[in-house]
Formats: structure tokens, C-alpha cells, sequence
């Protein structure tokens, strides 16, 4: 039998939550044992949990206190938490199309001088990364993607936007993202896409789950209107493959 | 069917229930009423299910119109004065609208939010199981964004139920319960010390989403920013320029700054009560002691049921002392939350 894996921190989130922490930066092991909790407790449900949020490193586990206590749920989660993870199965794979630069993607240009390159390199850097996304959270559909080329890490901007479009595609720092609604940001703009990663009358509203591959590909403005105007109307724009 | 319309309405006045739960995963805010035992209180007086939706009435002035028959509601929470044509209502307590009476509501007197329960419950569309307004997302219903003047609702034409008034649980007093966590661990003792030990008052700029702490700087050990993790209703976050932001239900569901405390489930609706200015504490609590609260503010809302009385002895005291309103006094201007105390049994 394999060694069990080192154990996560169990940090109280008030009295009806607790932070299974695997650790305090981004790291994709840990984003693994996250995803891998979050699975395990959804295929073999513990008594009392309400509700499980994966992030980057850690996994909110919501409980009622009524059905479970601290302690108790806490020696329930242990043994699931540290045991050696699966192999890794078939993931879904969405290949995202992205209008970059331009109106789309206003801090296109910047980035590429800041980086000391042209925008094209940026574009090819971009769409050519593997992406896996991490974790969804902030607002409906913002899937924060881990897997960006590290030519393209950089800072956030000095001062955030209070308003940045929806289906804004950006880099921040170690993370690339996906946002669905307009929303205020302080990462750099590079392009637009027309996929809905959430839509609320559509089935299903939310597109993405933590652990889903993504790609990108690049399309012209006239083709983001076209896509646009179907993801309008309900229709996932975006591919999907297996991975 | 009748019809309730609101004649008039402040802002932060919205459709709450007890929220969206269940898709925090995919950012999803939990939305759902800030003082969940007042929502229940308001319900369970008119036979509603305790988190069924309701009127969240923010702190300014509201008025309610009957049309199309009869409407039965129910206010509780922050207390205000209330009245038809000039009858006082008491708070806590339910009443029948005859159509074409209006029901007025004054600004709330401490607090911040009262709820207007209907008989029947607001209907309209759920998303996650809930009507709760989260105006960013575009979600709640039947209007997915603040209440305006003109908003109707169609309701259960009123029962004719007698009418009942709920003896509610002392209101505790005293600091804020928290516990710390889940990066307290972020902060030095000093600095503990100081969340703990000093007084607060919440900011004028705070909303649904968060309330905004004045008091002295907190500092971190390791700077602001971590990586992002889970937030939950009621998570103290200090952000750079030190001034913790407690979290409430509109919050976003994940949060890149260190959460030094979290205010116990059964004290959010208090501090969300606490009027903008005034000054209050915090007190650490063991997690024995916070999930005990927690089972007891849960079994506090189940049995409210029980806590219902027959709401003749005010509509009596009200009568005799507005008979004895002979020196001239505006019934409309005697506080309707005395009324209660003088109907203690």
C-alpha cells in the first residue's frame, strides 16, 4: 500500500466551515489534492456538508454544526485528504476562441513592450498554453487557469479597473483567467471571448469545473461578433474535446 | 389574487429568502437576508416557511399598497415606526391590508433592516432554489435588482387568519462573537490583541457585501496578499490599508487578503443590525462554544412557532390608549415598538 501523503492543515472558517489547506501558495500538487478532496467528498458524501469550494490550494468545506462537529468532521476528512492520489483520469478539454488585442484586448500592445516583445508572440505564447483551471470564484464563472507560459508572468496592474468587459480574457501574475461578467480587474486585457462560462437559462448555466482543461485559439473580430450573437442565443461556442 | 405594490421604498431594499446555496463552487454568491432571524420571525407570523422570501426594507422609509383585495404581511427586525392611515402598527406582529390601504414604514429607529413577510410568500422564478437579489449576477426575482417605487407583486389574497404577534428571544447584547481564523495565523498577537481589544464602528460605505470597519490599522506579518481561498458570510478580511471588512451575504466567494476572525453564525444578523456608527466589540469565543450558539440559533428559528400569541391585547391597548389620546398627541408619532412592551402579558 502506497505512504499516505503529508496532511492539510484544518483552518476553522467560522462554525460552519472549515479550510482543508494543502498549501499557502499556488502549487499544482496541491490544486490536485484539492480537486481530488473536492471528488472524494462528492463520490462518498460525509453527514453534514452543505457545500465544497475548491481554490487554488485549499478546499471550503461548508458543514452544519447541527449534523456534525469541528472535531468530528475534521478526523472524517483526514484519512480522505492524505490518502496517495488517483491516477489521473481523462479530463474535459474546451478550446476557448479569444478576438485579442484591439478593442478586445486593450492591454495587448503594453504587455508586449513590457515583455520586450511583439504582440503576436504574445498571442502565440497565450493560445499555445495547456491551461487547467483551478478554481472558479470572485464572480459567476471566473475561472482562474493555472498553466501559463512563464514568459507572460507578470505583476497586476498598479491600479485596478473598476470596469472591465465581459468575456474579458487576462493575465495576472503566475494565473490566466476567463471572465464571464463585467466585473472590476486589475489584470492585463488581452482579448475577448464570446464563450459564456456562465448563462443563466442555459443548460448548463455554468460551463467550466475546477479540473477542466482549457485552450485557446485565436479568431478575427468579425468571427467574435458572428460566435457572439450565438452564444447569445444560448449556444456553447466553445469546443469540446477530450483531453 | 391581490396585488402588493410598493408606493415608496429607500435604496438597499431588496427580495430576500435564505439564499443560494449550493453553487458557491462556480461563483455563485450566497446572497439571502442579512438578519436571517428577523426574516424567519416576519414569516412564521404569517405561515410561511421560515426563509421563504420576503421584503428586505433597508434603513430608509417604505410604503406598501393593497390592490385587487386583501394582503395579509407581517413586519419584524429593525424597529421603525409603522401605521395604516394613521393606526399604529406594532413590530412583530402580522396584519391584513383591506385593498386600497397602505401600509407605512418609518425609518428604522437602530438597525438597518426590517422584513415585510406576505402571507403565501413572494413568488417568482428560483435560481439555485432561491429568489434572493444578487444584483451583479443578474439573479433574483420577481425583479433582479433593488426594489423600486411601482414594483407590484401578485400574492394570496389574505386568509383572514387572526392576527398574531411573536414574543421574540431577548436580543443579545454584548461584543460580537468571533472565532479566529482561518489566518489568524497572518497576524501577530499585537495585533490580535488590537481586533480584539479595541472599539469598532461600521463605516458608512458598507453594503450587502461587506461592512467596513473604523478603528485602528490592523497589520499583517507577511503583507496582504495571499493566494486566494474560500470566503464565507461573516469572514473578516483585512486588506492593505489594515481596515478589516467583515463579509456578508453578498460577498464574493473567494477573497485574496488574510481573514483574521470569522463572526459566529448565530451574531451575523446582530452585526448586521448595527447602525453605521455605532461603537461595538468584538469577543474571541472557543469553537465549543460558537457551534453550541450556532445549534441553539438554529433551534431558536425552528421553534418560533411556538413563540406566536394572539395579538388581541395589543389591538385592545391600542385602542384603550388611543382613547385616552385626548391631549391631542398623533397616535402615528407614539413609538410603535413600545406598544410590545406594554402588551407583555
Amino acid at each position: 500500500m502506497a505512504a499516505t501523503l503529508p496532511p492539510p492543515r484544518l483552518l476553522p472558517s467560522g462554525d460552519s466551515a472549515v479550510t482543508v489547506e494543502f498549501s499557502r501558495t499556488i502549487d499544482d500538487d496541491a490544486n490536485q489534492r484539492v480537486l481530488a478532496l473536492d471528488k472524494a467528498l462528492a463520490a462518498t458524501p460525509i453527514d453534514g456538508i452543505t457545500e465544497t469550494v475548491p481554490t487554488y490550494r485549499s478546499l471550503l468545506v461548508h458543514y452544519d454544526p447541527g449534523k456534525i462537529g469541528f472535531e468530528a468532521l475534521g478526523e472524517k476528512i483526514l484519512p480522505i485528504a492524505t490518502r496517495p492520489l488517483p491516477p489521473v483520469t481523462k479530463a474535459r478539454r474546451w478550446r476557448v476562441p479569444v478576438a485579442y488585442g484591439g478593442e478586445h484586448g486593450i492591454d495587448l500592445e503594453d504587455v508586449a513592450k513590457t515583455l520586450g516583445t511583439t504582440p503576436d508572440d504574445i498571442v502565440i505564447r497565450h493560445s499555445g498554453g495547456d491551461y487547467k483551471v483551478a478554481m472558479i470564484g470572485f464572480t459567476p464563472g471566473w475561472s482562474y487557469l493555472s498553466g501559463l507560459d512563464k514568459f507572460l508572468h507578470m505583476s497586476r496592474r498598479q491600479s485596478p479597473r473598476l470596469l472591465t468587459p465581459s468575456g474579458t480574457i487576462s493575465i495576472g501574475g503566475v494565473q490566466a483567467g476567463i471572465q464571464c461578467l463585467a466585473a472590476p480587474s486589475g489584470w492585463h486585457l488581452l482579448g475577448r471571448t464570446p464563450v459564456r462560462t456562465y448563462q443563466l437559462h442555459r443548460n448548463p448555466t455554468f460551463l467550466t469545473e475546477p479540473g477542466d482543461r482549457v485552450t485557446f485559439y485565436p479568431i478575427d473580430h468579425k468571427t467574435f461578433e458572428d460566435m457572439d450573437r450565438a452564444a447569445e442565443a444560448g449556444e456553447i461556442v466553445a469546443e469540446q474535446v477530450d483531453a | 389574487m391581490s396585488r402588493l405594490v410598493v408606493a415608496s421604498i429607500g435604496p438597499a431594499s431588496s427580495v430576500q429568502d435564505g439564499g443560494r446555496h449550493g453553487a458557491q463552487r462556480y461563483g455563485l454568491t450566497v446572497s439571502g437576508a442579512m438578519d436571517r432571524l428577523s426574516l424567519a420571525a416576519a414569516n412564521t407570523l404569517v405561515g410561511n416557511e421560515p426563509f421563504a422570501a420576503a421584503i428586505e426594507i433597508g434603513p430608509f422609509g417604505a410604503s406598501f399598497t393593497a390592490r385587487d383585495g386583501a394582503v395579509r404581511v407581517a413586519i419584524s427586525g429593525a424597529p421603525r415606526n409603522a401605521d395604516i392611515a394613521g393606526s399604529p402598527v406594532a413590530m412583530d406582529t402580522s396584519v391584513t391590508l383591506k385593498d386600497g390601504e397602505t401600509l407605512t414604514l418609518g425609518f428604522a429607529r437602530g438597525g438597518a433592516f426590517t422584513y415585510l413577510a406576505i402571507e403565501g410568500a413572494i413568488k417568482g422564478e428560483a435560481v439555485f432554489g432561491s429568489l434572493a437579489v444578487n444584483a451583479r449576477a443578474g439573479l433574483g426575482s420577481p425583479y433582479p435588482r433593488p426594489l423600486q417605487a411601482g414594483d407590484e407583486f401578485t400574492v394570496d389574497a389574505a386568509s383572514g387568519a387572526p392576527e398574531l404577534r411573536i414574543e421574540l428571544p431577548k436580543p443579545a447584547t454584548g461584543p460580537i462573537r468571533v472565532l479566529l481564523g482561518p489566518q489568524d495565523d497572518e497576524f501577530d498577537d499585537a495585533n490580535k490583541a488590537l481586533l480584539l481589544d479595541s472599539e469598532w464602528k461600521i463605516s458608512a460605505t458598507s453594503d450587502r457585501m461587506g461592512y467596513r470597519l473604523e478603528g485602528p490599522a490592523i497589520k499583517h506579518l507577511h503583507g496582504h496578499n495571499i493566494v486566494s481561498d474560500g470566503t464565507v458570510n461573516g469572514s473578516i478580511q483585512v486588506p492593505g490599508n489594515g481596515a478589516p471588512i467583515a463579509l456578508m451575504m453578498d460577498r464574493g466567494t473567494s477573497g485574496g487578503y488574510p481573514k483574521i476572525a470569522t463572526v459566529i453564525t448565530a451574531d451575523i444578523g446582530r452585526l448586521a443590525q448595527t447602525s453605521a456608527g455605532t461603537a461595538f466589540r468584538f469577543k474571541a469565543v472557543s469553537m465549543a462554544e460558537a457551534q453550541d450558539e450556532a445549534r441553539k440559533f438554529a433551534h431558536a428559528i425552528r421553534s418560533l412557532p411556538d413563540r406566536l400569541r394572539s395579538s388581541d391585547i395589543v389591538a385592545l391597548n391600542i385602542e384603550a390608549l388611543s382613547d385616552a389620546n385626548v391631549a391631542g398627541y398623533a397616535v402615528s408619532a407614539v413609538d410603535a415598538g413600545t406598544w410590545q412592551v406594554t402588551a407583555e402579558p
